[in-house]
């Protein structure tokens, strides 16, 4: 047993977080928030990168990783709120054709919802009768359709969490990056308790999550999967409000960050695996243990 | 990232179910829990057969998996905890084992393993808790020996410990964190006064201590004079950071119970109270896979890192949670001391407060991993 990043698992990290930084900094963001739609040259790029074949074997011109890869490139994927169906179209790579290069968008519904159906060229399921609804998430515009298959999709559940934890991780580094700078009764706010313990409780949510999604990703258990997809979802959802706090009057504005990271982790919370589903999946779990 | 075990630990793993199986069904029954002398003698009888199997360095082995698979399979099994040797085996061992001589590590380490000697922790004084570094009792040097005087208070296990780990101030002068030291006093010195407390469970599980003019050999040092808050970051290290790994398990079996107990009693059919157990499991499962990580971090033979207060804050709070949960599933039963859980319900308030309280980890986490600014003093 050594549950730690290999070498390797770290230089992928770093490499699609430089990609992501480069290709998806500040300005491209608020470019999405304008209203940019799906940046398709950005969706080849991380098609070049591997994000969508990581998991295909290398004979059928793939990368031939597992779950903990992809689950990483995930993190950095959240971590950057990187908007568009990543985790549908990372499904689909092997199975619909482009969908691995980069070359075609595809989204799939779920908790009655479908995500960017205006922008994919293939929809992995029934969306008939989808409505255009007005989306809390500025980053993804969303279609309500009829509740259909919310069964299985574990892989999809745990690349959610993967996303969600990066999103935790980024709005913990935001809050004490703020805390350390914000000066307030001639010292920095984070010398205060009340904000230093607020941080720290980011940090703990953010790290639990992490094990929980990792070690998910080893074992690819459907429960272990759930149960991460429980703790992620917090997370996320947890520390986005949180950082919101710390920023004060500056964190309840559009321009900053914040918002964007909350809005989506609720989205995520409420897509494959929502919370009600995976506390029943951990309860039947526990009412079969020995 | 790798969970999975090598042939030599399923091998280890085996060896230890299988010897499990053929010791336990001839172990003496469990003492009462509030009959601490019972408690001593069968927790140290424990240590013994395991010192005798071989198994007694678990706690101390190079291999962290190991360590984990036998916390995994004694818990398993139903076997005894450490118990009583806590202190000597989950921090004042490893300790001693860091920064003692060879010679402290000769006359100390082995009559931990074999279950012959039992140690408590003096750290804590009546005006020096959270503030640790503040504490008054007094080491003054005189020839071979310091002559120690002054107070301390929650000495867990005192009454029946032979060694106590005791932090004493050797230099007035320095600035607090400047002038303690860590000494192995030993319990039956003259000048010691062991006064019980009783907890709010009933029992008396710790003390309040008096040394009045106790003569502490200076060999009994452990780590230079005045250094002693750098050997204390060391036994707070692996006190928060592995002390509390085993009973991560014991949680997870508890819920099970828990759960079962549960069902029998139609509690189960609330989806709310049911959704909550799901969420203790999904919570004990990540607290698991998060040690497994902590001890993979330190790897062989590292001192665990600041890691060990993400844990402890987590679990502190995790496993008064499980134990309301385990009231909720009871109903009015769980106000009956001799239910099941009753007890355990009522020492789980003090896991938020021994080991540092949550408000002090909380401040370590923020200061020491994410860099924030120091709180004003
Ligand atoms: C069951 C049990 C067993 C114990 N066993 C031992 C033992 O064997 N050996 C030993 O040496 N000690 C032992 N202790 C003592 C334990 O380490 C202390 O109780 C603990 O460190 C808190 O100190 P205190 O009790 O003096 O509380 P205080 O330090 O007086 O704290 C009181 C309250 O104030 C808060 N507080 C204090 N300072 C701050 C701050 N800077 N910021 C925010 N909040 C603050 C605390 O969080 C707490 O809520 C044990 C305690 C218990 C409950």
């Amino acid at each position: 047993m050594h549950f730690q990043l290999t070498s390797e698992q770290r230089d992928l990290r770093d490499s699609i977080r430089t990609l992501l930084a480069r290709r998806f900094g500040r300005e491209a963001l608020w470019a999405a928030v304008g209203g940019g739609g799906l940046d398709r040259e950005l969706w080849r790029a991380l098609g070049a990168a591997g994000f969508f074949a990581l998991r295909l074997p290398e004979e059928a011109g793939g990368v031939g990783l597992g779950l903990p890869e992809a689950v990483l490139v995930f993190e950095e994927a959240g971590r950057a709120l990187l908007p568009g169906p990543l985790v549908a179209t990372h499904l689909a790579a092997g199975y619909v054709g482009g969908a691995a290069e980069g070359e075609t968008v595809v989204t799939a519904p779920d908790g009655g919802l479908v995500e960017w159906l205006a922008a994919a060229d293939v929809v992995r399921g029934e969306v008939t009768g989808a409505e255009p609804i007005r989306s809390v998430d500025p980053l993804t515009p969303l279609h309500r359709v009829a509740r259909g298959s919310a069964d299985g999709g574990f892989e999809a559940a745990l690349l959610t969490a993967a996303e969600q934890l990066g999103s935790a991780g980024r709005s913990t580094a935001t809050a004490v990056q703020h805390a350390r700078e914000r000066i307030q009764f001639g010292r920095p706010i984070g010398a205060f308790q009340a904000v230093k313990h607020l941080c720290a409780g980011m940090l703990v949510r953010t790290e639990v999550a992490r094990v929980a999604v990792y070690a998910a990703a080893v074992t690819g258990d459907p429960v272990e999967i759930a149960g991460a997809k429980l703790l992620a979802d917090e997370a996320a959802v947890e520390c986005a409000r949180d950082c919101l706090q710390v920023h004060g009057g500056m964190g309840f504005t559009w321009e900053a960050e914040v918002h964007l990271h909350l809005k989506r982790a609720w989205l995520r919370r409420e897509r494959w695996l929502p919370t009600a589903r995976a506390l029943e999946l951990q309860a039947a779990a526990l009412a079969e243990a020995p | 990232m790798d969970l999975a075990s090598t042939p030599e630990e399923e091998e280890f793993r085996a060896r230890l179910t299988e010897w499990l199986a053929g010791v336990l069904p001839a172990l003496p029954p469990r003492p009462d829990p509030l009959d601490w002398p019972g408690r001593r003698a069968y927790d140290t009888g424990w240590q013994r057969r395991l010192y005798d199997a071989g198994y007694a360095q678990v706690h101390w082995d190079a291999s962290p998996a190991r360590r984990l698979i036998f916390l995994e399979e004694t818990e398993r099994a139903g076997a005894p905890y450490v118990g009583a040797n806590f202190v000597g085996l989950l921090h004042a061992g490893p300790t001693i084992a860091a920064e003692g001589t060879a010679g402290q590590r000769d006359r100390w380490l082995e009559p931990v393993l074999r279950g012959d000697e039992v140690w408590c922790q003096g750290f804590s004084e009546p005006d020096a808790g959270s503030d640790l570094a503040s504490l008054r009792t007094r080491a003054v040097r005189d020839g071979d020996a310091y002559v120690v005087t002054g107070a301390k208070i929650w000495t867990s296990h005192a009454e029946i410990a032979d060694w106590c780990e005791l932090l004493v101030r050797t230099d007035p002068d320095a600035p607090p964190h400047r002038g303690i030291s860590w000494l192995a006093m030993p319990m039956d010195a003259p000048g010691i006064t062991v006064r019980p407390l009783r907890t709010l469970a009933g029992s008396a599980e710790f003390a309040q201590l008096f040394l009045d003019g106790v003569r502490v050999p200076v060999a009994n040092r452990v780590g230079a004079e005045n250094d002693g808050w750098r050997v204390t970051m060391v036994t707070l290290s692996y006190e928060r950071g592995t002390a509390f790994v085993g009973e991560v398990v014991a949680c997870r079996r508890t819920l099970a119970e828990v759960a079962r107990e549960s069902r029998k009693n139609g509690s189960w059919d609330d989806p709310v109270l049911r959704r909550r157990l799901g969420a203790l499991h999904a919570e004990f499962t990540a607290l698991w896979r998060l040690i497994q990580w902590n001890v993979s971090e330190a790897g062989a033979t590292g001192v665990p890192g600041v890691g060990g207060s993400v844990f402890k804050l987590r679990y502190s709070h995790a496993r008064q949670d499980l134990y309301e949960a385990a009231a909720a599933v009871l109903g009015p039963d769980a106000l009956d001391l001799d239910r099941p859980w009753s007890l355990d319900r009522l020492s789980s308030l003090s896991y938020t407060i021994a080991a540092g309280t949550s408000q002090i980890q909380r401040n370590i986490v923020a200061e020491r991993i994410l860099g924030l600014p120091k709180e004003p003093r």
